[in-house]
C-alpha cells in the first residue's frame, strides 16, 4: 500500500522547552515574579535563622521596650520581656512556612482522593462523599479550627491538623468538578477501550490533565493557612515552644499604643508574605491556563 | 462598481506563529448583486481576510498594508466608531456558529431590536416580525420571543441571517454558515442567501470550505492557501477547468457521487447486531419534567470479514449512539451485539484534538492497551513504533506529545492506537468530519490500504454521504433512532427508496455539478 503523508498540513510548531515556555508565560506577570522573590527571601531567611540569630527568640537579651535602631543589633527593637523582635520574626518565618506546606500538603492528600472518586465514579459513591464534604463546609472553618487545637492541646502537629482538616474541603469540590468533566472526554473512552483498569484510567488519564487548576488552588491555600496560623496564635493557641508571628502580635496587643513596633513588624511579615504567595498564584494561573491569561498584559 | 474592492491586503501574524503573514497581498472585487465565495482550508487565512474588511481581527493581529474600499470609502483607516457606524448598517456578518454568535440570555426579538436601537434606525411592531417570516421562521411572533436555545440549529442561524439584514447592509460577509449544520437544513439556508441576495441585490463574501456549496451558490471564486490567493475565476470555470495544482487537488479531494463498484464479499458475518434498543431519560427529578429519547430503536444489521458498511445520518439519528453500543461504551436496553470468533472491535473518534490525552507521549499512549493486556513493555513500544510507520508517520513521531501534530496525523495515531488492540472490526465515529478535504481524501486512503492489508471490517460513521459514497460497500441510513434504509453503496445512491434518503441525497451541496462530472 501507499503511504500518503499529510504534506499540505502545516505542523504546528510546539513549544520545544515547556519548561522555557511555562516561565515565559509566568514571568509575563510582574507581580508574580515580585512574588516569588519575596518567598524566596522569607524562605532563605527561615533557613538561616539559627545562623542568624543562633540563640533562642525566647531568651531575654536586652532592655524591654528598645525602639527600633535604638541600640545597635537590636535593629527592630525589643519586646515587653526584652526578647529581640528580628529574631523573633526570622524564627517565626520557620513556623509560618511550616505550618503554611505541610498543612495544605495533607489538605491535599484528603481532598484530592476524595473529589476525585466522587467525580470519576458518581452516583452513590458521589453522594456519600459530597455529603461528608458538606459536613466539614457547614461549619464555619476558623471556629472549628480553635476546637480542634483546643481539644488535642496547642502544638505543631495538632495546628497542622486542624488547618488541613478546615481547608480540605474546597480542593475536593474543584477536583471533583474537573474529573466530571475530564472523563467525558474521547481519551478516556480510548482508554477504556484499551481495557485500562478504573485506577490507572484515574491515575494516568485524569489526574494529570487535573494538575493545573489545583496547583493554582495549593499556592493560594499556603497563604490562607499561614493567615489560619496567626490568627489561632493570636489568640493564644500556638505551640507555645514555637516563636510565631501571630504570637508576637497576640502578646503585644495590649501595648500597642506605646510600642508599635511589636505588632507592626510582625503585621508587615504576614501581609508581605502573604500578597506574596497569592501574587504567585495569579501568575501560576496565567501560566497554567494560557486561553484565560487576561489580555493585554 | 464594485461594492467592496480589497486591494494588496496584508495581515501580520504575532511573532512565533507558524508564517509570518496571515494573508498576503490579496486583491478581489465584488459587485452589488454578486455572490463571491472564498475557499481554502483551515489556517488559509480566509476568515482573517473577512475579519479585517469588519474591523474584527483578534489582537495582536496588525494589518500591515492596503486598502479595503466599501462604496469609495477606505474602511481599514477609520476609527472603532466610524466601522461601528459601519457594521450592521452597511456590512453585515453571519458566522458559523450560531449558537455561540446569539446572546443566550436574551429573546430572538430583544436582539434583533437592539441592532435597530444601536443605529437609531426606525421601527415599528411588524418590523421584526416581518424580518423572521423574509427569513422563512414559521410562526414569527412565537420565534421573537423565544431563547435561541428553543430554536433548532437551523432555525437560530436564519434567526442569524435575519438579525444581519435588520438594516438591509448592501454587503453581507458570511464565514462559513452552514458548516454546522445538517445537509438538509444547509441546503434551505444556502438556498435562502441566493433567494435573499437575489431580491435585495446585496452583494455577499461567502467563506466556505466546500467545492459543493460553491458549485451551489457562487458566482466567482477565489481560492486562498496559505495567505495568497491562488486561483480566481467564475465558479463555472474554477469548477469544469482548475488551473492551480491546489485548486485541482482540493476539486478532486471532494468526494464524489462517482460510486466504486462493490467488490464481491464473504457472507460470514463478523459483526451481528439484532433488535438494538438505547433510551436516554434525562430530568425527571422534583422540578423538571421526565424527558425520554429513543436514541436507537430496534436496529439490527450485519458487517462481513473485510467489509465497510456506512452508516449516514443527520445530527441526532442515533448513529454514534449505534456506534457507543457496539464498542460496548454504552450499554443498551434491548437487543444484542455479537462477534463471530474471539475478534475485538476498536473505535476512532471524530475529534482529533480531544481523543488523545495532551500529557502521554504517542508511543506510550498507543502502547498502553497492549501492555494492560500482558504485552512487556519494550515489545508494545516497539509494535507502536511499527504501527506508526504504518500509518505514515515517521518513527520519532513516538517521542512527541499529541500537540505537536496536526489534526490528520492525530488521527492517524488514533487509527495507531486503535490497530495496536488488533481489533478484527473498527468504528470509525465521525473519523474524517473535523479535518481539511486533502487530509480527508488522506484518511479515507489510509483507511482503505488498512482495509486490504489486514482484511479489517470497518463501520464508517458519518454525517457526509459524499464520504460515505467513496467508501464503502454497503450503506445504512438512519433517522430518529431508526434503520430507514440499508444497501449496496449503488443502491443507496443511485436508487434511493425511502423519501428520507432521497431528501438527504438532493440536499447534498454541489449536487448536481458532482453528477456531471461522474
Amino acid at each position: 500500500m501507499t503511504i500518503a503523508t499529510d504534506e499540505a498540513e502545516a505542523l504546528p510548531t510546539g513549544p520545544s522547552r515547556p519548561l522555557a515556555e511555562f516561565w515565559g508565560r509566568f514571568a509575563r506577570n510582574r507581580g508574580a515574579v515580585v512574588g516569588l522573590v519575596i518567598v524566596g527571601l522569607v524562605v532563605v531567611i527561615a533557613v538561616i535563622a539559627p545562623l542568624l540569630f543562633p540563640d533562642s527568640p525566647w531568651k531575654m537579651v536586652q532592655r524591654p521596650f528598645l525602639k527600633p535602631f535604638q541600640v545597635d543589633g537590636f535593629w527592630l527593637g525589643t519586646d515587653t520581656l526584652g526578647r529581640d523582635v528580628a529574631a523573633g520574626l526570622a524564627h517565626g518565618a520557620r513556623v509560618s512556612l511550616i505550618v503554611g506546606l505541610i498543612s495544605t500538603l495533607v489538605a491535599l492528600a484528603i481532598g484530592v482522593p476524595l473529589g476525585a472518586l466522587a467525580g470519576y465514579f458518581g452516583g452513590l459513591v458521589d453522594d456519600a462523599a459530597m455529603r461528608f464534604t458538606e459536613f466539614f463546609q457547614t461549619i464555619p472553618s476558623f471556629a472549628l479550627a480553635i476546637v480542634l487545637v483546643a481539644i488535642f492541646q496547642p502544638s505543631l502537629t495538632s495546628i497542622v491538623i486542624a488547618i488541613a482538616v478546615v481547608s480540605w474541603p474546597p480542593v475536593a469540590r474543584l477536583v471533583r468538578a474537573e474529573v466530571m468533566s475530564l472523563k467525558r472526554r474521547e481519551f478516556v473512552d480510548a482508554a477504556r477501550l484499551q481495557n485500562l483498569s478504573n485506577r490507572e484510567i484515574l491515575v494516568r488519564e485524569v489526574l494529570p490533565n487535573a494538575m493545573s487548576p489545583i496547583i493554582v488552588m495549593a499556592s493560594l491555600m499556603v497563604a490562607t493557612a499561614i493567615l489560619l496560623e496567626s490568627s489561632l496564635a493570636f489568640l493564644g493557641l500556638g505551640d507555645p515552644n514555637i516563636m510565631s508571628w501571630g504570637y508576637m502580635i497576640g502578646a503585644s496587643r495590649t501595648v500597642i499604643r506605646t510600642a508599635w513596633w511589636l505588632s507592626f513588624f510582625p503585621g508587615v511579615a504576614i501581609l508581605v508574605t502573604v500578597l506574596a504567595l497569592n501574587l504567585i498564584g495569579e501568575g501560576l494561573s496565567d501560566a497554567l491556563n494560557p486561553r484565560l491569561a487576561r489580555q493585554g498584559r | 462598481m464594485a461594492a467592496l474592492s480589497v486591494n494588496d491586503l496584508t495581515i501580520a501574524l504575532p511573532k512565533g506563529a507558524d508564517r509570518p503573514l496571515a494573508v498576503e497581498g490579496v486583491s478581489f472585487d465584488i459587485a452589488a448583486g454578486e455572490i463571491l465565495c472564498v475557499v481554502g482550508e483551515s489556517g488559509s487565512g480566509k476568515s482573517m481576510a473577512a475579519n479585517a474588511v469588519m474591523g474584527l481581527l483578534p489582537p495582536f493581529i496588525t494589518i500591515e498594508g492596503g486598502t479595503a474600499h466599501f462604496e469609495g470609502t477606505d474602511l481599514l483607516p477609520l476609527s472603532e466608531a466610524d466601522k461601528r457606524k459601519v457594521r450592521g448598517q452597511d456590512i453585515a456578518m453571519i458566522f458559523q456558529e450560531p449558537m455561540t454568535a446569539l446572546n443566550p440570555l436574551m429573546r430572538i426579538g430583544d436582539q434583533i431590536a437592539e441592532v435597530f436601537s444601536a443605529h437609531n434606525a426606525p421601527m415599528d411592531g411588524g418590523t421584526i416580525p416581518n424580518l423572521l417570516a423574509e427569513v422563512g421562521l414559521p410562526e414569527p411572533a412565537r420565534i421573537a420571543d423565544s431563547y435561541p436555545f428553543q430554536l433548532s440549529g437551523g432555525q437560530r442561524q436564519r434567526a442569524m441571517i435575519a438579525m444581519a439584514l435588520a438594516l438591509s447592509p448592501r454587503l453581507l460577509i458570511a464565514d462559513e454558515p452552514t458548516t454546522a449544520l445538517d445537509v438538509t437544513t444547509q441546503a434551505q439556508i444556502l438556498d435562502l442567501i441566493a433567494k435573499l441576495q437575489d431580491e435585495r441585490g446585496m452583494a455577499v463574501l461567502f467563506i466556505t470550505h466546500d467545492f459543493g456549496v460553491v458549485a451551489e451558490i457562487a458566482d466567482t471564486v477565489i481560492v486562498m492557501r496559505e495567505g495568497v490567493i491562488v486561483e480566481r475565476g467564475t465558479a463555472a470555470t474554477v469548477l469544469a477547468d482548475p488551473r492551480h495544482a491546489y485548486t485541482k487537488r482540493l476539486v478532486a479531494a471532494v468526494p464524489s457521487d462517482k460510486v466504486p463498484t462493490p467488490e464481491p464479499r464473504a457472507d460470514a458475518p463478523l459483526l451481528t447486531v439484532e433488535g438494538l434498543s438505547k433510551t436516554f431519560a434525562s430530568g425527571g427529578e422534583l422540578f423538571s419534567k421526565k424527558r425520554v429519547t429513543r436514541a436507537v430503536d430496534n436496529v439490527s444489521f450485519t458487517i462481513g470479514e473485510g467489509e465497510i458498511l456506512g452508516l449516514v445520518g443527520e445530527s441526532g439519528s442515533g448513529k454514534s449512539t449505534v456506534g457507543r453500543l457496539i464498542v460496548n461504551l454504552l450499554a443498551p436496553d434491548a437487543g444484542r451485539v455479537s462477534l463471530a470468533g474471539d475478534g475485538r472491535v476498536q473505535m476512532v473518534f471524530q475529534d482529533p484534538y480531544a481523543s488523545l490525552n495532551p500529557r502521554t507521549k504517542v508511543a506510550a499512549a498507543i502502547a498502553k492497551g497492549p501492555i494492560a493486556a500482558g504485552t512487556p513493555k519494550a515489545d508494545a513500544m516497539a509494535e507502536a513504533r511499527t504501527l506508526l510507520a504504518t500509518v505514515g508517520l515517521d518513527g520519532s513521531a513516538g517521542e512527541r506529545y499529541p500537540h505537536e501534530f496536526s489534526g490528520g496525523q492525530r488521527q492517524r495515531i488514533g487509527i495507531a492506537r486503535a490497530l495496536a488492540m488488533r481489533p478484527a472490526l473498527i468504528v470509525a465515529d465521525e473519523a474524517v468530519s473535523a479535518l481539511d478535504v486533502s487530509i480527508q481524501a488522506q484518511i479515507l486512503d489510509l483507511l482503505r490500504g488498512l482495509r486490504a492489508e489486514y482484511g479489517l471490517s470497518l463501520l464508517f460513521i458519518t454525517h457526509d454521504l459524499r464520504v460515505a459514497a467513496q467508501l464503502c460497500d454497503r450503506v445504512a441510513v438512519m433517522q430518529h433512532g431508526r434503520l430507514v434504509e440499508m444497501g449496496p453503496v449503488a443502491d443507496v445512491f443511485l436508487r434511493p427508496q425511502s423519501d428520507y434518503t432521497q431528501r438527504l441525497l438532493a440536499a447534498v451541496p454541489g449536487a448536481a455539478w458532482t453528477k456531471d462530472a461522474a
